[in-house]
């Protein structure tokens, strides 16, 4: 393949990667900034979706686009539901103290897990997606007639990737509303800022804790969603959207917004790209060396505030 | 009146007599035959090494059914050696480590007679070494070279299905006269894809075709798009074998990359075991080649062997569950299963397996084996077992898809699969 289509190639499929890893990352983030509870069962909770996915789209049956929007709403909403009586019932009731936590959310993983493997089954099932064309791309060349444009042979996307770059992006811009411009925001940047004073000033935070463990798998569970079309629904896919969450929150600074979605872009489109030019093991040698650079020589992450 | 009914009953000696007779009778009656009583009537324990969770969980559903169809049909058949066969079942995650761990159980905590059912190459080659120092007879069902290569050990036989090295063999000429000779491979990143990278390239190469491009995919990948750059404009053939839960993406993903635009494409089954063909994005398929170990849809001469496996399983004529038409099975590597239970039970009886004393009398019994003839216990196909290198040669299907079905268009013979040995593991002690 010529460079110039390569290229293009790898930035769209990076920028498919990309966009599911935001809403995924923005997700672990949003959890550790407000709760200061690092959720290892992150990437189940985005299983999670993909499984919902899957059953409600079947089980609504019908046009391939009813399911997929239904299972749009209501998969997520299912995930955050499930999240909440999680926090409920065990992160509460350990006071969120950050090492039990750790070791609670490790045990969420391997429950959610194998009871996904016993319910749903070890199959891989896919979600019809509601449209997908094959939009093939035109690059240009000069010739001797000038200035041409041809379609290059493999250089496509389709329609639906195309629509996962935008829902992302329509979902990012509903997250930034939601914390800058709300009320409800306004009380999760007072409970991230200092848990006790805004205790103090009358603000529910156990129930903004429960709220927000549920928003943060509801997030991963909309990415689950939106990629489970392209890819299949399948117990074990929650690893790498962890680690990737992972990295991409270091890299960005934990509890830090717009950091994540910066480092995810990056870390999206680097291991789009790098894939496409090089091999896919060197894209994720490469994020974690990053992620030990920026552990060494910017603990905070890129956007971090540094500790006080 | 009921009382009196029984009070008239009374045999005379004669009577008794004519009825023993008639039992008798009965018992020679095809159908119908009671275990003979051996010196034990205890079952015979197969250990059923079978992948239900990870990577193999697809194929591992049905080769659980299959094996839990087989063992029945082998009981009415007046079980092993006269005695009844059970299968204990014991999942290995289709991790080797695991895998390994599993023989150990067979043998210290079941206390099974041999160990059986194995798919994935890397769980063979992490679990064979165990077996062999168990001493436990092992009967992989496998398709990878591992076992002919001589890189195991003498306890491990795979009688039930064909290595990949004899099956590309067997293919190369055909894909090299019908589709093209310059072949960009797709394969798996472990030991059974390299199987297929090395064996195909030395395959085409001696039909004067070349291999211009290999691309390995990590089994665990999950998207596909950015792999395809790779292949080179100027191939004519692509071949793909592609395995684990993300096999349909792969195949959906090779499609929107070529577009209208594909070159010839032969396939390994293997990328859409347990895949309905009718499933939206598999269009682009149409007219493409697949190898299948065993013809997924009943064909048009179909044997009545064919048939009575299909029913015994509950598998209908479009390779799919009787009762689910969306469960499609793994139908083209699962009657090695089937094969290899028949081929123990051949064993067991010729070695006139008692217990696990006997295990290496079973070995070299099956060792002794040479022609299976196409039959109920073969409905694969007749084939040759090589006792020197543990490994069976079969036939091989090549099927176009044609109005979303699965059309046989060339089977191999058996002489396209051969190679010179590679070891002789009856050199080797038990």
């Amino acid at each position: 393949m010529e460079f110039g289509p390569h290229l293009i190639l790898a930035v769209l499929e990076g920028l498919v990667q990309a966009s599911v890893l935001t809403l995924t990352a923005l997700g672990l983030s949003l959890v550790f900034g407000v709760m200061r509870v690092v959720n290892v069962a992150h990437g189940e909770f985005f299983m999670l979706g993909a499984v919902f996915a899957y059953w409600v789209a079947s089980w609504m049956g019908g046009p391939a686009a009813i399911g997929f929007v239904a299972a749009l709403i209501i998969a997520p909403v299912l995930a955050g539901l499930l999240a909440v009586a999680c926090d409920w019932l065990i992160l509460r009731r350990l006071d969120y103290d950050p090492e039990r936590t750790i070791v609670a959310t490790i045990g969420m993983l391997y429950v959610i897990q194998q009871v996904t493997l016993m319910t749903y089954g070890p199959d891989a099932h896919p979600v019809t997606p509601p449209f997908n064309h094959r939009l093939a791309i035109p690059w240009f060349e000069f010739t001797e007639n000038g200035f041409e444009f041809y379609y290059p042979w493999g250089l496509s996307t389709t329609s639906y990737k195309l629509f996962v770059i935008f829902a992302a992006m329509v979902a990012r811009m509903g997250i930034w509303l939601l914390m800058a411009k709300s009320k409800l925001g306004l009380i999760l940047r007072a409970t991230q800022l200092d848990g006790e004073t805004a205790q103090a000033f009358g603000i529910p935070v156990e129930r903004v804790y429960a709220f927000v463990f549920g928003l943060g798998a509801a997030l991963a569970a909309v990415g689950a969603v939106l990629i489970v079309p392209i890819q299949q629904a399948h117990y074990l896919m929650g690893h790498d959207p962890l680690l990737l969450s992972f990295i991409v929150v270091i890299i960005g600074g934990l509890g830090s917004l717009r950091g994540t979605v910066v480092a995810a872009i990056l870390i999206g489109m680097s291991n789009g790209v790098i894939s496409v030019f090089f091999t896919p093991t060197l894209a994720k040698i490469l994020a974690t060396l990053l992620v030990a650079f920026v552990l060494v020589y910017r603990p905070q992450g890129l956007f971090g505030a540094k500790p006080a | 009146m009921v009382s009196k009914k029984i009070s008239d009953f009374k045999p005379s000696r004669r009577k008794v007599l004519t009825g023993m007779a008639a039992a008798g009778a009965t018992t020679a009656l095809p159908g119908f035959v009671p275990f003979v009583q051996a010196q034990s009537s205890e079952p015979i324990r197969i250990g059923f090494q079978v992948h239900r969770t990870g990577i193999g969980a697809a194929y591992g559903r049905w080769y659980d059914r299959t094996t839990m169809a087989a063992a029945p049909v082998i009981n009415d058949m007046g079980g092993l050696n006269g005695r009844p066969v059970e299968i204990i079942s014991e999942d290995d995650g289709t991790d080797p480590k695991r895998g390994a761990e599993v023989v150990e159980k067979f043998a210290t905590h079941h206390n099974t007679d041999i160990a059986y059912g194995t798919l994935f190459s890397h769980v063979v080659v992490g679990s064979a070494p165990r077996a062999g120092e168990l001493k436990m007879p092992y009967f992989v069902v496998s398709e990878g070279h591992h076992v002919a290569s001589g890189m195991l050990n003498r306890w491990t036989l795979q009688p039930g299905i064909t290595d990949v090295k004899s099956q590309v063999q067997a293919m190369a000429p055909f894909v090299a006269d019908n589709l093209g000779k310059k072949v960009t491979m797709i394969f798996p990143d472990y030991a059974f894809g390299h199987d297929h990278r090395d064996f195909f390239s030395a395959a085409i190469e001696a039909q004067g075709g070349e291999v211009i491009a290999k691309l390995a995919i990590p089994p665990t990948e999950t998207s596909f798009t950015k792999y395809f750059p790779q292949i080179p404009r100027e191939t004519e053939v692509i071949y793909h074998v592609m395995v684990g839960p993300a096999v349909l993406t792969f195949v959906k993903e090779m499609g929107e990359f070529f577009g209208s635009a594909r070159p010839e494409i032969f396939g390994f089954i293997d990328s859409l075991e347990a895949v309905d063909l009718a499933t939206p994005g598999l269009e682009f398929l149409e007219g493409t080649y697949f190898w299948e170990g065993m013809p997924r849809y009943a064909q048009e001469n179909q044997s009545e062997y064919d048939k009575f496996y299909r029913a015994a399983i509950g598998v209908d004529n479009n390779g799919a569950s009787v009762s689910d038409p969306k469960d499609v099975s793994t139908f083209a590597h699962m009657f090695g299963c089937w094969e290899t239970l028949h081929t123990i039970k051949a064993g067991m009886e010729a070695a006139g397996y008692q217990g696990t004393s006997d295990r290496a009398k079973l070995v070299e019994a099956v060792e002794a084996m040479t022609d299976m003839a196409e039959s109920q216990a073969h409905p694969q196909g007749a084939k040759v077992f090589n006792g020197k290198t543990h490994q069976v040669f079969g036939p091989q299907y090549i099927s176009q898809v044609q109005d979303g079905r699965l059309v046989v268009q060339h089977k191999t013979a058996l002489e396209d699969g051969f190679y010179p040995d590679e070891v002789d593991y009856t050199t080797q002690s038990f």
